[in-house]
């Protein structure tokens, strides 16, 4: 009994570095930062005078963080759609017996492992519309090539905002049935995005592929044998058994992806900057400059613990609900 | 298995040539940044006008890579600098937070104690947070700690916010090796520190390959940490040096080109040469056991 105490004690103190660190530089330093959103810290030395909600009242007020909020709503809705659409197709595709599947997989796959910054500085370039002087570039350029010149446009240079206008037809029937707010800007998509959701789904949609090819793996054979034999076309069967079955791994991939969307800022800052009026600005790239280059720490600190509630909300019931369903097991 | 997947390869005809259709047009977008970086940073410097971006190089050039390596003395710095602070940074920090992540792994698989239940998803939540959240008090602690600015500090750094998917990897492998082994080890008059000496450390090998090739990548592709901590162009890892060079307008687009192949090279050769570990690191870092 004495030595079963002892190696509890040193399980304990095998594991005491981690948990301690873990404790002081995650959960100590979102208090501290949770504290800074609440001070008054807006030059490079500390103030922390306490203005209770101020700083978050004046952000949601800020022009700018509205803009974020919706390029991150519109970006992890694109993002995430063409992420699954493309993962699911390509499993699917792969997994009907394909000669040089394992080619096929890594091509699809190994944008994951290079850094966004790379990825951005490429399709920067990639997607650049060019001059008029010096004509097309990029994907332009091969556009043109191609007799497809109509497909032409200014990709992340572009600083149109598509949104409801209030004298449309629409706008005025949203107005009549009281839902008038909706068409405004900030409830639209402004179009440079786009260039940002293809980057980002480059890099990332053969992940999305790898985990439904494992899902579907996992499917036994007998049960769409037996679909099979009951006179089921395949569509049917990728319909009522493939997809049910694959409800899981969707979900993996929507937290995954949807965490990575919420954060998203190297590339960002390596392919588009803040764009024409803050048409690609995220609240990480806000939060960043303003932090570190204004040095408002209590603006950065209220952005970031704005951030931090978005991807908890998602990432919180999904931690309890693995955990719980392990435990059963 | 195989065989009754074979089977399903009776649709013949169209609908297959349209699946390779699909397959291979997919593949070439994939690859297409790829044609584009290699073909430009392997033209000479008078073939590369923008308007000719998709012509192949008229021969093998390694002027770009040269230029990008060793940059253009007194116009701007080259990354070969730049991508040894990145191997510095990431091979010790790699191994560092292996062998911590096995440590915890192991505690927490086979020498559970009241509370690690509750300790290992509190652990699990630090791989999810966005860092913007921690940005702030970590500059001023690594600064306090005289860290700040340095490579071991972001070695420090990468090695403590590597303890949630280190630990997680290793946990969910030793999970599979069977407890009975360590109980009648236990039973023999082993000790918590025998244990993992003698029956789990040797086994761990696959685990090893796993999280280090994880770690690799994340470490080497970080930019957020590295960008934020440290500030002098000299310290900086390749993923910063590499977005200052592309920042620059005097920088021709040829040597960004081949300095971003640079750049992506280290994890590209691990992903080729090592893809099944870094498959199954992947799906350990998604999906739950």
């Amino acid at each position: 009994m004495r030595r079963l105490d002892w190696e509890r004690i040193a399980s304990v103190v095998l594991i005491a570095p981690s948990a301690i660190a873990i404790a002081i530089f995650v959960y100590g330093f979102i208090g501290f930062t949770g504290f800074v959103s609440l001070s008054n810290w807006r030059q490079l030395l500390p103030d922390f005078t306490l203005v209770g909600l101020r700083n978050y009242q004046r952000l949601f007020a800020n022009p700018r963080f509205q803009i974020d909020l919706r390029n991150t709503v519109v970006f992890t809705v694109l993002f995430l759609g063409a992420c699954l659409v493309i993962g699911f197709l390509l499993a699917v595709l792969l997994d009907r017996g394909i000669k040089g599947e394992g080619i096929f997989r890594s091509i699809y796959l190994f944008p994951y492992a290079i850094s966004f910054i790379v990825t951005g500085v490429v399709w920067r370039w990639l997607l650049n519309p060019g001059t008029a002087e010096a004509g097309s570039v990029g994907i332009n350029l091969l556009f043109e090539k191609f007799g497809l010149g109509f497909l032409k446009w200014g990709w992340y240079t572009d600083p149109t905002v598509l949104y409801i206008h209030p004298e449309s037809g629409v706008g005025q029937l949203l107005q009549r049935v009281g839902l008038g707010a909706l068409a405004y800007s900030n409830f639209g998509m402004s179009v440079a995005i786009i260039s940002l959701v293809i980057a980002a789904t480059w890099q990332m949609s053969g992940y999305t592929m790898v985990l439904y090819l494992a899902g579907l793996r996992s499917i036994p054979e007998e049960l769409r044998e037996a679909a099979r034999v009951d006179g089921a076309s395949e569509v049917q069967i990728l319909r009522h058994v493939v997809l049910p079955l694959l409800q899981p791994i969707t979900l993996s991939a929507v937290i995954i992806l949807g965490h990575i969307s919420l954060k998203i800022y190297d590339l960002v800052v390596a392919m588009t900057g803040s764009g024409p009026g803050f048409a690609t600005d995220v609240p990480a790239y806000f939060m960043w400059e303003t932090t570190f280059q204004a040095n408002r720490f209590n603006q950065g600190a209220s952005i970031a613990t704005v951030l931090l509630l978005m991807v908890a909300v998602l990432v919180v019931p999904y931690l309890v609900y693995s955990i719980r369903t392990e435990a059963k097991i | 298995m195989t065989t009754q997947r074979r089977k399903r390869g009776r649709e013949v005809g169209w609908s297959r040539v349209l699946i390779y259709a699909i397959l291979i047009l997919s593949a070439m977008f994939y690859l297409m940044p790829v044609y584009v970086l290699v073909a430009t940073g392997m033209k000479s410097f008078a073939e590369v006008s923008l308007s000719r971006m998709w012509d192949p190089p008229s021969g093998l050039h390694f002027h770009s890579f040269i230029r990008a390596w060793v940059g253009n003395p007194g116009i701007f710095r080259g990354l070969s600098e730049n991508f040894m602070n990145s191997v510095y940074l990431t091979v010790p920090a790699t191994l560092i937070s292996a062998m911590l992540g096995s440590i915890n792994g192991y505690v927490l698989s086979k020498w559970k104690f009241r509370g690690s239940d509750v300790l290992f998803p509190l652990l699990l939540f630090g791989m999810f947070i966005p860092y913007q959240s921690i940005l702030i008090p970590l500059v001023q602690t690594l600064q306090k700690m005289h860290l700040y600015g340095s490579i071991p500090g972001l070695i420090f750094v990468h090695v403590v916010y590597g303890i949630p998917i280190t630990t997680l990897i290793f946990r969910n492998y030793y999970a599979g090796i069977p407890t009975e082994l360590v109980e009648s080890a236990k039973i023999d008059g082993a000790t918590i520190f025998s244990v993992y000496r003698h029956i789990l450390f040797p086994l761990s090998l696959p685990g090893f390959v796993v999280v280090m090739i994880w770690q690799f990548t994340q470490i080497w592709n970080d930019f957020l940490f590295a960008v934020t901590l440290i500030g002098n162009p000299e310290v900086q890892p390749i993923t910063v040096a590499l977005n200052n060079l592309a920042g620059s307008f005097i920088v021709e687009w040829n040597v960004q080109m081949a300095g971003a192949l640079m750049a992506a090279l280290p994890t590209l050769l691990v992903y080729i040469f090592l893809g099944r570990y870094f498959m199954r690191g992947l799906l350990a870092g998604s999906l739950k056991g």
